[in-house]
């Protein structure tokens, strides 16, 4: 299993990140980047594709940051290793589905991945937990001015950086939020609320799955144009957006709590008792008794420092996960299976909720 | 850049410059903007490299490339993509694609961005920075053409572009 050395290594933002916030669970900014004079991965052949990761893989080695990397060929990877580095958002499923000649570098602290040969040539990502736009944004420029001093970019002045695809021209970055969510849906607000982030030119997915459906009511909120705008306007401009849907969280919350806290109260216990206790558990029940849970944390129904491994298991209640940590593949119905075992083993030392500072609170 | 070009078919002074290598032969024609819209090279449709070139140059080659860029005589140079490339996949097939396939890319552009004109990072490499430096002095200098000439949308569209120019130009100029 070639990518157990990562799991392994102690990570930042992938299991075991240190002191999360409420609502923002995560920051990402990507870069797309390309050689000059080489055809897109989309265009090239395998040939022309093993020269061209030859090129960025010996220029991304060299960056600094990359000291010690992990250097992974696509085609070296089982269907399962590559399942479990997109749950970590390491790759994307279009690199996972890649044909030979792709890869991937991952930093040795897991904040920053590498995709080479994906739709462009090179796909520099920094992810880091909570809201930090500035630090994450500092990291990944770095690493492109590292790149820069060893390969020669497409890029013109009139189109910015040139991209496989044209929605990606420009400033080639994608920068996203990873928002937690559950008053806003159990509200019914997100409708509103997608559709008003929408008219301000900004995405918004669930993050495992499509539009309001989200699993663990975690949304990725992201821009969508990248040229006409700098990066830093791009990047204001997700934040103020940002902070005003964290607000519109808080205030539903709020409104949850005064006008129907037995409710919300009966939730989180049942939630805290499914985990401790359940036998069979499918990812979208693990995620919405986690995203409780979470909430339990943030309105001190739990310790603060349970946030943490609340995001942890996010991403290890995931089918992958799952698998790995049973050390090979299951089909769905003993996953589930193996996905209550590994929770009620995780939850054993959870303290009891503590319902007295909810009234407190309040 | 040198001294004013002038157009090839009438002698006004040009400001679309074409470019094709076959073979290693380079073959440049400068037009002046009617010349450019009346024979179609702003028009995605209708836009055939070839056709112009044997018109200007009586005789001239007009084979290269894969059989169907003829249709539109648009085909890129680098990597032999074609408008019908890029309609099947949605996507280019190298850097120089934007450049030869050109008058069908950038109307795409209107519907998917805020505008055309990059700002912010540019590469710090001396490279781009000398065609900035050089794209900004010939802006200034055609800007102060349509001002004498009072061309006023033509000095605005100018103006805007040398803002978006030198902000790139003012980035800074060493890795961090």
């Amino acid at each position: 299993m070639q990518i157990l050395p990562i799991l392994e290594t102690p990570a930042e933002v992938a299991p075991g990140a240190s002191h999360p916030g409420p609502i923002v669970l995560s920051t990402r900014v990507r870069l797309a980047r390309n050689l000059r004079s080489f055809p897109f991965p989309g265009w090239a052949k395998e040939a022309q594709r093993r020269d061209i990761f030859a090129r960025c893989a010996n220029a991304t080695t060299e960056a600094p940051q990359m000291k010690r990397a992990f250097t992974l060929d696509i085609s070296a990877l089982d269907d399962l290793e590559k399942q479990v580095l997109v749950e970590r958002h390491l790759i994307s499923r279009e690199l996972s589905a890649a044909s030979a000649g792709a890869g991937v570098i991952i930093s040795r602290d897991q904040s920053t991945s590498v995709m080479i040969n994906e739709e462009d040539h090179l796909r520099l990502q920094v992810l880091r937990p909570g809201f930090q736009f500035k630090r994450v944004w500092k990291q990944v420029d770095a690493l492109d001015n590292s790149l820069e001093e060893h390969l020669d970019l497409a890029f013109s002045s009139e189109l910015g950086y040139l991209t496989a695809c044209p929605t990606n021209l420009g400033t080639g970055m994608r920068a996203s939020v990873m928002m937690h969510l559950p008053a806003l849906v159990l509200g019914s607000q997100m409708e509103k609320v997608i559709r008003a982030v929408n008219q301000l030119g900004l995405a918004v997915r669930g993050l495992f799955g499509e539009g309001s459906e989200a699993s663990g009511s975690i949304f990725q909120i992201s821009n969508q144009q990248t040229l006409g705008e700098s990066e830093e306007e791009i990047l204001k401009r997700l934040a103020s957006v940002l902070q005003t849907i964290v607000e519109q969280e808080q205030n539903a919350r709020a409104k949850l709590f005064e006008n129907d806290s037995p409710k919300l109260l009966d939730k989180i216990g049942r939630a805290y008792g499914t985990v401790r206790n359940a036998h069979v558990l499918t990812s979208a029940e693990a995620m919405n008794c986690l995203s409780l849970l979470r909430l339990a944390a943030d309105l001190s129904l739990l310790p603060e420092a349970e946030r943490v491994n609340v995001d942890r298991l996010f991403i290890e209640c995931q089918p992958g996960h799952v698998q790995l940590a049973a050390r090979g593949a299951l089909e769905t119905e003993k996953r589930d299976v193996a996905r209550a075992r590994f929770l009620r083993e995780q939850m054993a030392a959870l303290p009891p909720l503590n319902f007295n500072s909810a009234f407190e609170k309040n | 850049m040198g001294e004013a070009l002038h157009c090839t078919i009438c002698g006004k002074p040009a400001t679309v410059h074409l470019t094709q290598i076959i073979k290693n032969q380079i073959k440049k024609v400068d037009l002046c903007e009617d010349c450019a819209q009346s024979n179609g090279v702003t028009d995605p449709e209708g836009f055939s490299l070839a056709e112009l070139l044997t018109k200007t140059f009586p005789g001239a080659e007009t084979e290269g490339g894969t059989g169907d860029e003829s249709a539109t005589g648009l085909v890129c140079e680098q990597c032999g993509y074609t408008p019908k490339d890029l309609k099947k996949s949605g996507r280019l097939g190298c850097a120089a694609c934007y450049e030869f396939l050109r008058p069908i890319v950038l109307p795409l552009l209107l519907n998917l961005h805020k505008s055309q004109q990059h700002r912010g990072k540019v590469p710090f490499r001396l490279v781009h920075r000398v065609e900035l430096k050089r794209e900004i002095d010939n802006l200034e200098q055609k800007l102060q053409k349509a001002i004498s000439g009072e061309d006023f949308e033509e000095a605005a569209r100018c103006r805007d572009r040398l803002g978006a120019l030198r902000a790139q130009l003012a980035t800074p100029a060493v890795s961090t």
